[in-house]
C-alpha cells in the first residue's frame, strides 16, 4: 500500500447511518463571547481529550461526538481510531468478517472497514479520535460545530447520512507510524484477522455515572435570595430527573418546581456552562455547552467545572442530586480532576513516543 | 478612566469556578453601561493569558477564566482587584468612535406586524411610531443570547412598551423589535416576546466575514427606511432570503 492518499484510499470517512447527533467537536471556540458566540464543543472534555490521547493526537483535534446512537462509518483508508466515553457497542465490518470491539483504546483499521457505532449501556456520550484529526475548517479558531448559528465542524450542522468527513492527507502514513510504537511497546497486539488490530489495556474516562443517582455540586447562584426558602431546600434535597427535551444547549430537570419570593425582572446579563437558571414555570435548566451566552432568568446555582462531563453523559429519565460547595472546594475540584486527567493523557503520550 | 464618568463595583460574584461577574448596577444606564465598555477594552488591552473571554453586557461584566493558567485560590478576589485597577487606569486611551451603523428596515405591515397594538399602547399614530423609532439614536449595550444578537440602548422612551405576555415560538432572523427601552434585531430564527416594528434584509452574523457581527459593543446604530422593493434587492445581495 502506497503511503501516499490514492483513489483507491482516500483518505477519508462516509456516513452510511448518521445516528442521532453526530457533530464535530473539539475544546471549544473562546474569545468571541462579547458577540454572543458560545464556545461550544465537547460535551464530556474529559473523553473528547482522552480520545485524542488514545491515539497520539494533541489536545485540540476535532473528534466526533455521537449521543445515545452513534453513526455508521466507512473508512477510506487505513486509520487509527479510538472511542472514549460512555461504551458504545463497536462493530466493525471487513469483508464477510465482523468483529466486535471495545471503547477506551486504540484500534487500527485497514481501509474500507465499516464500523457501527450501535447504542451503550452506560453513558449517554462518546467521542471517536482518529490519528490526525477530522480535517474540517477552522473557524473563529475552532472546528467545533455550533448547531444553533449553523457554523463549524461539518457544513454547521449534525452529520447526515452520505456526508464525507476529510481526514489529514496523511492519516494512514500516520495510523501505521503511530501504530508501529505501540507494536514496540507493547507485547499484546490482538489482530482480529479481518484488518482490525488492537491493544489488550484500555484507558476509561472518569465521567461516567457509577450510582442510579449521581452527585453533581453546585456553587450558590448570584439570585439565590430572590427564592423561597422552600424552594432552596428542595433544590438541595431532591432528586431531579433530565427531561427528554434535553440537548446540548440545556439540560431540563423534572423534580420540584422552585418558586421565587420575589418576582422582580432579573436584567439580562452572561450566563456560563453549567448556571441553573429558573425561568416563570419553576423548572430549572442546567446550562450545557450551546448555551445561550445572556440570560434574564434568575441563577439559583452554578454547576461546578469538575462536574460538568458527568452530567454530560446523563440520559433523559437519569438521575441527580444538587449538593452545596464552595468557590475554593470547586477550584480544588477542577484542579484535581485535571491533575488525573493529566497522568492518564501522560502515560498515553509515552505510548506513542519514538 | 480620565475624564469618563466613574463607574462604581456593586457586586463581585462567582459564576461557578470559571467565569466572575461584576455588576455595576441593577438598571438599564446609558451612562454606567458606557463605563463597562471602556473597563471591557481597558481589561483586553492587558493580554492575560488565564482569561478566555470578556463580556460586556447591559449592567455587568463577564470574565471567563481558564482556571489552568492560574493557581489563584480565590477567582472573585483576583477579578474585583483586575477590575479596581483597570478602572483607575487613566492610560487607556479613548477608543475612536465608529461610524453609527446604518440598518435598513422595511415597516411595512406584513414585518411590522406589532405596529397596529404599539400605537394603541402609546396613543400615537403608527406612522409616528415609525418616525420616533427611526428618530432614535441607538447605541449597543451588549452582543448577547445568540451570535450578533444586540440589545439596543436610546429608544425614543415615548415608545416604551411592556414585553408581550405571551411570546412567540419562531420570529424570522432580521426581525427588529422594541421592549420597554429598548430594541432588538434577531439574527436567526428564534422565540421572541418583544413588540415587532419591521424587518432588516441584512445577515446580522457570519462567521465568514472579517467582522463576523454586524453589531459590537458601544457601536452607534442608526435605522433607514425602506420599501418592500429595496429590502428584496438587499436581501437578495446579502443571501438572506
Amino acid at each position: 500500500m502506497s503511503a501516499r492518499p490514492s483513489a483507491r484510499h482516500p483518505p477519508q470517512v462516509s456516513v452510511e447511518r448518521a445516528g442521532i447527533q453526530t457533530t464535530v467537536q473539539d475544546g471549544g471556540r473562546f474569545g468571541y463571547q462579547h458577540l454572543g458566540v458560545v464556545p461550544a464543543g465537547a460535551m464530556d472534555m474529559e473523553s473528547m481529550l482522552l480520545a485524542n490521547a488514545l491515539v497520539g493526537n494533541t489536545p485540540d483535534n476535532a473528534t466526533l461526538e455521537m449521543a445515545l446512537q452513534g453513526p455508521t462509518l466507512r473508512f477510506g483508508c487505513e486509520t487509527l481510531i479510538a472511542l472514549a466515553g460512555a461504551s458504545f457497542r463497536i462493530c466493525a465490518a471487513h469483508g464477510q468478517t465482523v468483529t466486535m470491539l471495545a471503547s477506551n483504546r486504540p484500534i487500527l483499521l485497514s481501509a474500507g472497514t465499516q464500523v457501527a457505532f450501535e447504542h451503550a449501556p452506560d453513558g449517554a456520550r462518546a467521542y471517536l479520535a482518529v490519528a490526525g484529526g477530522f480535517d474540517v475548517p477552522s473557524i473563529l479558531g475552532s472546528r467545533c460545530t455550533y448547531i444553533p448559528a449553523g457554523f463549524g465542524g461539518h457544513a454547521g450542522r449534525a452529520l447526515k447520512k452520505g456526508d464525507c468527513l476529510a481526514l489529514l492527507p496523511q492519516a494512514s502514513s500516520l495510523a501505521r507510524t503511530r501504530f508501529g510504537s505501540l507494536r514496540e511497546k507493547n507485547s499484546g497486539i490482538v489482530s482480529h484477522g479481518s484488518g482490525v488490530t488492537t491493544v489488550r489495556w484500555s484507558v476509561r474516562p472518569g465521567s461516567l455515572p457509577e450510582d442510579e443517582v449521581t452527585l453533581v455540586r453546585f456553587i450558590s447562584g448570584r439570585h439565590r435570595a430572590l427564592f423561597t426558602a422552600q424552594a432552596l431546600q428542595a433544590f438541595e434535597s431532591s432528586t431531579y430527573r433530565i427531561s427528554p427535551d434535553s440537548n446540548r444547549m440545556g439540560y431540563r430537570m423534572v423534580g420540584p418546581r422552585l418558586e421565587r419570593a420575589n418576582t422582580r425582572d432579573v436584567l439580562s446579563e452572561p450566563t456560563n456552562l453549567g448556571t441553573v437558571q429558573v425561568p416563570a414555570d419553576g423548572s430549572p435548566i442546567v446550562l450545557m455547552a450551546d448555551h445561550q451566552t445572556t440570560g434574564g432568568y434568575a441563577k439559583i446555582a452554578e454547576i461546578v467545572s469538575a462536574d460538568i462531563a458527568r452530567l454530560a453523559q446523563l440520559r433523559p429519565g437519569q438521575q441527580v442530586r444538587f449538593t452545596p460547595c464552595s468557590l475554593a472546594q470547586a477550584l480544588a475540584l477542577a484542579r484535581a480532576a485535571r491533575a488525573a486527567l493529566t497522568t492518564k493523557t501522560q502515560a498515553l503520550a509515552w505510548q506513542y513516543q519514538a | 478612566m480620565g475624564s469618563q464618568p466613574a463607574i462604581r463595583v456593586r457586586s463581585v460574584v462567582p459564576l461557578g469556578d470559571t467565569a466572575v461577574l461584576v455588576e455595576f448596577s441593577d438598571r438599564l444606564d446609558p451612562v454606567v453601561n458606557a463605563g463597562i465598555q471602556r473597563l471591557a477594552d481597558a481589561i483586553r488591552r492587558r493580554r492575560l493569558p488565564w482569561i478566555r473571554d470578556v463580556v460586556p453586557a447591559i449592567a455587568s461584566l463577564a470574565v471567563h477564566i481558564d482556571i489552568g493558567l492560574t493557581d489563584e485560590a480565590d477567582t472573585v478576589e483576583v477579578v474585583r482587584d483586575l477590575v479596581e485597577v483597570c478602572l483607575a487606569d487613566t492610560t487607556v486611551p479613548h477608543r475612536a468612535p465608529r461610524p453609527p451603523i446604518v440598518v435598513p428596515v422595511c415597516y411595512d405591515d406584513s414585518f411590522g406586524m406589532d405596529l397596529p397594538e404599539i400605537a394603541g399602547l402609546t396613543g400615537l399614530s403608527a406612522d409616528e411610531v415609525v418616525r420616533r423609532h427611526l428618530g432614535s439614536d441607538f447605541r449597543v449595550l451588549m452582543v448577547g443570547f445568540v451570535p450578533g444578537h444586540p440589545y439596543l440602548g436610546g429608544l425614543d422612551p415615548t415608545l416604551a412598551v411592556p414585553r408581550r405576555s405571551a411570546p412567540r415560538l419562531r420570529m424570522p432572523a432580521g426581525t427588529v423589535a422594541i421592549a420597554n427601552a429598548q430594541c432588538v434585531v434577531y439574527p436567526y430564527e428564534i422565540p421572541g416576546g418583544w413588540s415587532v416594528v419591521g424587518r432588516t434584509p441584512l445577515r446580522l452574523f457570519d462567521a465568514a466575514r472579517a467582522r463576523p457581527s454586524l453589531f459590537e459593543p458601544a457601536d452607534a446604530v442608526r435605522f433607514e427606511r425602506i420599501e418592500r422593493a429595496q429590502f428584496a434587492q438587499i436581501a437578495k445581495n446579502e443571501g438572506t432570503q
